[in-house]
């Protein structure tokens, strides 16, 4: 860029900066629709409660030994089943494991699977719907059909068999969580790439001589990136219940470490004369869904490219 | 002009509040309406539109809307309750809006979207009703209304779902017609034959009529009378037949700039926006 | 000499046994530096026929010729580099995810020119908007500026022929003067070849010195700029289509005429 000032603006003036009718680069004029994006968001009451609960998940995550007030693996066969006490926040299981410890370092564990299915899902997804929609044609029945084949399978049974394949672990549960993750997105993504194929602003990228393997990275993937960025969002909730699922079914993390749906599965036997053991991660697993689930709602209204 | 007014408008003021600041839509549009074709044109963002919905009190909820007098007939619309409005709209003022593909109900056949509104405000018989919407498609001009009663939105023509729109609104015998750019959407030919037939049947049933373009020929060849608006304001009014008379330079700076096949310029005369055009206008309107 | 020529165009939409003939032996030629303009209601083919040249439809019968040459179904890139299109409503045109300055840059990235920013920031000098837009998004922008953009992006990589879709028809009356001026000027002053689509017989007329009106299909009658203003017409649908035109606009009819 010819005319880019290099000195960093102050304080003061790097709002105005922000706020400038005339940008005088095109990274500033993305940093300000970033910025209007940011303003925007700010204004959602439900989505900054949802952005607050992941932001405290994430501190959980970061300083999970700081946080924990016992060892979460350490057993204390004297101390079982405890009700929450001074000593024990939220009490103990049944090998007398405090439960609050449990649930800071289950966090780990959750947050782990929760960003790896993400990171494998959305470009996935991304890429096979984008493709075969707006190539269309045989490329597109291709890929949808085999979509659809694993779209047949309800996710926690093709995940459970996967998981049953590859062996049990968080790391298997992942890929298999990831496997059935995927096709919601990639309908999605094409759905969108149907549209936007129509579109005049593509016609005019097709009148410049583009390739179609430019247009598809360069203009339809950005377009389809916010619903698919929402989607996952709103997915991770989901996946999280998957993963609490495989646990509860001894398929995801492995005694003795701590992960949430496997502390409720374990939990379970002694619900109802001991809730503790139960009601605390289970809170857990639901906060965070619902905190996936605010945040995705307030970014479906905040990436659409109409609001600006 | 001694007949009593349909339709009196006093102030209005409408502005939308973002978080950018509010922005006034309109900015003190009065005008007073009979029995007679009123036009009000301008330029997106002139605030013509927003004027017509306003009065029908269906606004987007981040407006909101203040005006001094707004009565149809006896009825104060500013003060009537949400229900006494849904008996004013379609009954007493029905609107028109701009392209039929979007204001008919895809998946309901013409003929009971006609019958629907008429039953909605009239009780009566399904038998009568459907006697009188294929009197009402007839009254439209269109040629086969038993057959036509009978079929989709999408299996008819723009011009044709016009036609129909106009017979579901009149359906109910309102005695006053808000149409948004009726004609927008449609072919220059066909433009034409739908004003015609409008104004056929404003003729035969004494309405008055609120007509909203952005068409200056339209509107001069088919009102009485025109507000020319900017910027939310009424800058101009004038009797249509006048028109080539207005005085305002945006009124003459709009008629310049359009192109005539009789009258082949090399350049067109660009229209250059005066910010006094902008001011608030003192108070000398009726 | 003719810059652009089509021959016995037919298009036709649809599966096999019920095929409707969307264009049906159209053919014409253009001039160099000319402005021809192609009119008719909304369904006639007219806007077919432009995507056809610009190769958006790849499924047609006859030729398009540039230059004399006729070019495949599937045009090339050397084929963009010298015929550019612009669209009828600005607001669809545009991606709406990237800067003034990206969306002009894309067909220079495409074609790897050289002096690819000096070429962007021309081609908004030449649609009259300056530099102060050039990282704008298109959300931030009016209908005119829009179009304005539009025409930059055909314009930057320096093409013969410009197709125009109704170009116009989405804006205002006093930005359309606008617009139609900065076309005639920019023929003009780059020596561009125009084939003009309008159901506006005015805007034809304005910009084009021949005509061809389209009726289902085909090509009605062919007409010059003087013959049209004259009244000089053989057939019903260029006499419909200036009829409705003078009576919803021409002041030469009497005021007192019958409503």
């Amino acid at each position: 860029m010819s005319v880019c000032d290099t000195t960093t603006p102050k304080r003061p003036r790097w709002r105005a900066w922000l706020e400038t009718d005339t940008p005088q680069s095109v990274r500033q004029a993305s940093l300000q629709e970033t910025w209007r994006k940011v303003l925007y968001f700010r204004s959602q009451p439900l989505g900054m409660i949802g952005l607050a609960l992941l932001l405290l998940l994430l501190f959980v995550v970061v300083f999970a030994p700081l946080l924990a007030t016992h060892n979460p693996i350490a057993q204390d066969l004297d101390a079982r089943l405890l009700p929450p006490s001074a000593q024990y926040w939220l009490g103990t299981d049944h090998l007398g494991r405090d439960v609050y410890s449990r649930i800071v370092y289950g966090a780990r564990t959750t947050l782990r699977i929760a960003v790896l299915v993400a990171i494998i899902v959305a470009p996935l997804g991304l890429v096979i719907g984008a493709t075969a929609g707006y190539l269309g044609g045989i490329v597109d029945e291709i890929l949808m059909r085999i979509t659809d084949v694993f779209l047949a399978f309800p996710g926690l049974i093709l995940a459970l068999g996967f998981a049953a394949a590859l062996g049990p672990g968080v790391d298997n549960a992942i890929i298999a969580i990831a496997l059935t993750a995927w096709p919601p997105i990639a309908r999605l993504a094409r759905a969108e790439a149907l549209t936007i194929r129509q579109a005049d602003y593509i016609a005019a990228v097709r009148l410049q001589g583009a390739s179609a393997a430019r247009i598809i990275v360069r203009h339809v993937m950005p377009v389809c990136l916010p619903s698919v960025t929402v989607r996952v969002t709103l997915n991770m909730a989901g996946v999280i219940l998957t993963a609490a699922g495989l646990g509860f079914l001894g398929l995801g993390a492995q005694p003795p470490w701590p992960e949430w749906g496997a502390m409720v599965a374990v939990g379970r036997q002694f619900m109802f004369d001991y809730p503790w053991v139960v009601a605390a991660p289970g809170l857990a697993i639901a906060a965070i869904s619902l905190a996936f689930n605010l945040l995705g709602d307030a970014l479906r209204d905040t990436l659409d490219p109409r609001i600006g | 002009m001694s007949e009593p007014r349909l339709l009196q408008l006093q102030d209005l003021r409408v502005s939308f509040h973002s978080r950018d600041g509010v922005v006034d839509a309109v900015r003190g549009v009065s005008f007073s309406l009979g029995r007679e074709k009123l036009g009000i044109v301008g330029e997106s963002g002139s605030g013509k539109s927003m004027t017509g919905r306003a009065l029908m009190r269906l606004l987007p909820s981040t407006a909101t809307m203040h005006a001094k007098t707004m009565r149809f007939g006896e009825i104060d619309l500013l003060a009537a309750s949400e229900r006494q409005m849904c008996q004013v709209r379609g009954r007493h003022i029905a609107m028109i809006m701009q392209d039929p593909k979007y204001s008919l109900n895809p998946v309901v056949t013409v003929g009971k979207q006609i019958t629907e509104t008429y039953r909605r405000h009239r009780r009566t018989g399904g038998r009568a009703a459907r006697d009188y919407a294929i009197e009402m498609l007839d009254a439209v001009k269109i040629r086969d209304p038993a057959r036509v009663f009978h079929q989709y939105p999408h299996e008819i023509s723009g011009g044709m779902g016009q036609r129909v729109m106009i017979a579901m609104m009149l359906a109910a015998e309102p005695s006053l017609l808000i149409a948004d750019e009726p004609t927008s959407a449609l072919d220059v030919t066909v433009r034409f034959e739908i004003l015609q037939l409008l104004d056929e049947l404003i003729q035969s049933r004494h309405l008055g009529v609120l007509f909203i373009s952005h068409d200056l020929n339209l509107v001069r060849r088919y009102c009485d009378r025109v507000l020319i608006m900017y910027a939310g304001q009424v800058v101009e009014e004038i009797e249509a037949d006048r028109l080539n008379e207005a005085t305002h330079p945006y009124t003459r700076g709009l008629l310049d700039s359009m192109p005539r096949i009789h009258r082949p310029r090399h350049r067109l005369p660009v229209l250059q926006r005066d910010p006094a055009w902008r001011e608030p206008l003192t108070a000398d309107e009726r | 000499m003719i810059e652009l020529e089509v021959r016995d165009l037919t298009v036709a939409f649809g599966p096999e046994r019920q095929r409707v003939r969307a264009v049906e032996d159209v053919s014409f030629a253009i001039a160099r530096g000319a402005c021809f303009g192609l009119v008719g209601e909304s369904g006639c083919g007219k806007s077919t026929v432009l995507r056809v040249i610009a190769g958006l439809n790849r499924d047609y019968g006859g030729t398009v010729s540039l230059r004399g040459t006729p070019v495949p179904p599937r045009r090339d890139k050397a084929y963009y580099k010298r015929v550019q299109m612009v669209f009828q409503d600005p607001y669809g045109s545009l991606h709406p995810g990237k800067t003034v300055y990206s969306q002009i840059m894309g067909p220079m990235l495409v074609h790897k020119l050289a002096g690819a920013e000096q070429r962007v920031d021309r081609a908004l000098e030449a649609v009259g908007l300056g530099t102060a837009f050039r990282f704008r998004y298109p959300h931030q922008l009016s209908g005119g500026q829009r179009q304005r953009v539009a025409i930059a992006r055909a314009l930057a990589l320096e093409p013969e022929v410009l197709l125009l879709d109704e170009p116009t028809s989405a804006l205002d009356v006093s930005v359309q003067a606008e617009i139609l001026n900065l076309l005639a000027d920019l023929r003009e002053r780059e020596g561009l070849t125009y084939l003009l689509v309008s159901h506006d017989l005015a805007v034809i007329a304005h910009l084009c010195e021949e005509l061809a009106v389209m009726d289902r299909g085909r090509i009605v009658e062919a007409l010059t700029r003087d013959q049209l203003v004259r009244g000089e017409t053989k057939v019903d649908s260029t006499r419909r289509l200036l009829e409705a035109s003078e009576e919803l606009g021409e002041d030469r009819l009497p005021p007192e005429a019958p409503r």
